[in-house]
């Protein structure tokens, strides 16, 4: 109830100092969406990754590719973490091209974990592997600047909000449909609406609103684009905890260290 | 090392006579380490070892990042991809030594400001201010090179628009900017050669940083008074001195702890928050970004160079002036490195006989106002070239450029300095033995 209403109120605030539509066509409003992955002991849902998984294989792969992202990696500990003969049987799902075979003339084959996800199909379509880090809907060169230590880089839920901000409009220009998109900046977007709701059946029975939909996908996106994550935050946690024990030895040394000279008399030569 | 007298090394053992009579390195150790150092020395002089620490982060860091890193515009930014992904611990240390850039700018920027609110810069150490700005400009281009290096968007047109300023130069701009560059535009040609810069220029800054090292023991470090330390005998000098171990070493060490902790909690927490989302994208020639922005650590001058733009008073009668060689490109560019000039002109220029800013009641307005002046820079230097900011960076520019010219030659001789301690040891019990009755003088009781 109290999350509701904060939401309620940030959008009212939200949509008050937008200054209304024309306004807000230019610096595109990027609501924000509560990841389980915030925060420096914010952690990925590995139930949400694997359900992002599914809505990447059965819907944004149709055009977009992962080229960066090897297979192999969705068992690795952080991630979706599927077992081992599922990452064999999930790799078996695409055709990679191999330059080497027939003699190398090249050819397509069934992937192996070893293989990285297929690039794009669609020639504008962009790679999504890194899309979580190269978006960013709180940072940018309009604003102080720091908006971003408050709220996050806002990368996944740039993400979201660009999959549930289609408003229904579209306009042919120089022979292309373009999509009304109010969270796209100028308005205007070349992909046409992806979801909208119940677009696919999660076997965890969770939600198929688009909302949701588009969650889990943007989550898994930022797991794509940050795959280790989860132990860059163990690693920065233990590295800030151990520099605050070594910081509070070396308080005490030098504390100790100066009392004489500091409580010596005028004229008094220090001890050394 | 001359200057302050102080116990010098005797090798006492056998083996150590052998070796002092062949290579006085163990003397040499001995001095650097127990060089006698100001007492009264306050936390801003914590980031020389800060910087130190930075640049063996970064070099360290770097060469194993290289080992895994491919120097060619197809394979860049799939191998740094591959670091991120595929090498252990990779992702940490890329992003130590992206982050670390940023921490060895915070730190140099602290540094500077150091400098030159207690005259550090001023006779006698002029040749370790002037070495200092050498190092920082070492940095820029060790920095503004090593972001090319991803080959993101940010990389690539960062380069080709810092580059284009070179191209700016009148009569040999084009050759030079091609000399830079390898070939007409940014290409594998320029990644290499800003390869191979990015990782020889540490260790120039490692020998520029010696020198510098060199330089300020020889006329032994300033202090927050500005009162040189004694030298009349080593009793007197011993009274204003400690030797820099133990004491300053493990006062730094501790403010370097604390540096750190917040250092790792930006790396583990926020890695990307002082990146530009731009450079995940990989370089595409064909595709400008909407805002192309440099890094943090370059906006106050970047805002100085769009400043000054060709309907500026100043940009015109230069125009006319020189019959048109100095166009508004390129007084922005002379503007620019001007702003780094003037400030390495700055023991020439300072005229007053005081060299501390504490005991300078008009000038720490002046000084207060410059980093002041410095934010503001930051801040428009990231803004869009529109309105009201060109008007801001215009300012902000012109107050850069006055501090230097005409408040630091003008200030020495209006300004009337309050008295200062005589001696270091009278300032530092005037802080730490309050009971003694000791001559009070006249500080900062914020200070």
């Amino acid at each position: 109830m109290l999350k509701q209403l904060t939401i309620a109120a940030s959008l009212a605030l939200g949509l008050s100092l937008s200054g209304g539509p024309v306004a807000a066509a230019e610096t595109a409003h990027i609501e924000d969406v509560d990841f389980s992955f915030e925060g420096p002991f914010g952690k990925f849902d590995q139930n949400q990754l694997q359900r992002g998984l599914q809505v990447y294989t059965e819907i944004c792969s149709a055009c977009h590719g992962l080229q960066f992202v090897p297979l192999r990696s969705l068992g690795d500990p952080g991630g979706p973490q599927l077992p081992e003969d599922q990452v064999r049987a999930y790799a078996e799902f695409w055709e990679v091209w191999d330059p080497e075979l027939l003699d190398g003339e090249g050819d397509f084959r069934t992937a192996t974990p070893t293989d990285h996800f297929p690039k794009s199909g669609l020639s504008n379509a962009p790679d999504l592997s890194l899309m979580a880090k190269a978006r960013a809907g709180f940072h940018g060169p309009y604003g102080t600047g720091i908006n971003q230590f408050f709220k996050g880089m806002g990368g996944p839920e740039y993400i979201t909000n660009i999959l549930t901000s289609y408003t229904g409009e579209e306009k042919e220009q120089a022979g292309a449909i373009f999509y009304e998109n109010t969270a796209f900046p100028g308005g205007w977007i070349a992909m046409s609406p992806p979801l909208y709701g119940d677009d696919v059946d999660y076997a965890d029975g969770t939600s198929t609103a688009q909302h949701q939909i588009a969650e889990d996908v943007s989550a898994f996106l930022m797991w794509t684009a940050e795959p280790k994550m989860m132990a860059r935050k163990q690693a920065g946690f233990v590295g800030v905890l151990m520099l605050i024990i070594l910081t509070a030895l070396l308080y005490l040394t030098n504390k100790r260290i100066w009392a004489p000279v500091k409580s010596s008399r005028r004229g008094d030569v220090p001890a050394e | 090392m001359a200057g302050i007298p102080h116990d010098h090394y005797e090798p006492t053992t056998q083996g150590e006579k052998w070796l002092h009579r062949r290579l006085p390195i163990v003397g040499l150790l001995y001095n650097t380490i127990m060089i006698p150092t100001p007492k009264n020395l306050n936390w801003m002089w914590i980031w020389g070892i800060v910087l130190t620490f930075c640049l063996a982060l970064q070099i360290i860091t770097g060469i194993v990042l290289v080992m895994h890193y491919t120097p060619d515009t197809t394979l860049a930014f799939a191998s740094v991809e591959h670091i991120m992904r595929n090498v252990n611990g990779g992702f940490m240390l890329r992003y130590i030594h992206a982050n670390g850039a940023s921490l060895f700018f915070v730190a140099v920027y602290a540094h500077i400001f150091r400098g030159l609110y207690y005259g550090s810069y001023k006779e006698p150490r002029e040749i370790t201010w002037i070495i200092g700005i050498l190092i920082y400009v070492a940095m820029m281009a060790t920095a503004f090179m090593g972001y090319v290096l991803p080959w993101g968007q940010m990389s690539f047109w960062g380069a080709t628009v810092i580059t284009g300023l070179f191209g700016a130069i009148p009569f040999i701009g084009e050759t030079l900017q091609m000399w830079l560059l390898g070939g007409p535009a940014v290409d594998n040609y320029t990644l290499t050669r800003f390869f191979s810069l990015h990782y020889l220029l540490p260790f120039v800054i490692a020998a520029l940083v010696i020198v510098h090292i060199w330089a300020f023991h020889t006329t032994g470090n300033n202090n927050p008074t500005g009162v040189e330390v004694r030298r009349t005998s080593k009793e007197d000098a011993a009274k204003d001195t400690l030797p820099f171990w133990p004491y300053f070493v493990i006062k730094d060490l501790f403010a370097l702890g604390i540096v750190l902790a917040v250092f790792f909690a930006v790396v583990g927490f926020m890695p990307n928050f002082l990146g530009h989302p731009d450079n995940y994208i990989e370089a595409n020639p064909l595709a400008t970004p909407a805002h192309i922005v440099p890094e943090w650590y370059f906006l106050p001058f970047y805002a100085i160079l769009r400043a000054f733009t060709a309907d500026v008073w100043v940009v015109i009668a230069a125009d006319w002036i020189t019959g048109g060689i100095v166009d508004a490109k390129f007084f922005g560019v002379l503007a620019m490195f001007g702003a780094i000039i003037v400030m390495a002109l700055a023991p020439w220029l300072d005229t007053s006989s005081i060299r501390s800013g504490r005991y300078r009641p008009m000038f720490k307005w002046w000084f207060a106002l410059l980093v002041v002046d410095f934010f503001v820079l930051m801040w428009v230097g990231s803004m869009p070239a529109e309105e009201p900011y060109a008007t801001i960076s215009l300012i902000a520019s012109a107050y850069w450029f006055g501090y230097f010219l005409v408040v630091l030659p003008l200030l020495g001789v209006i300004e009337k300095p309050l008295s200062q301690p005589a001696t270091i040891e009278e300032d530092f019990n005037a802080h730490y033995a309050p009971n003694t009755g000791g001559a009070r003088p006249l500080v900062n009781p914020a200070e």
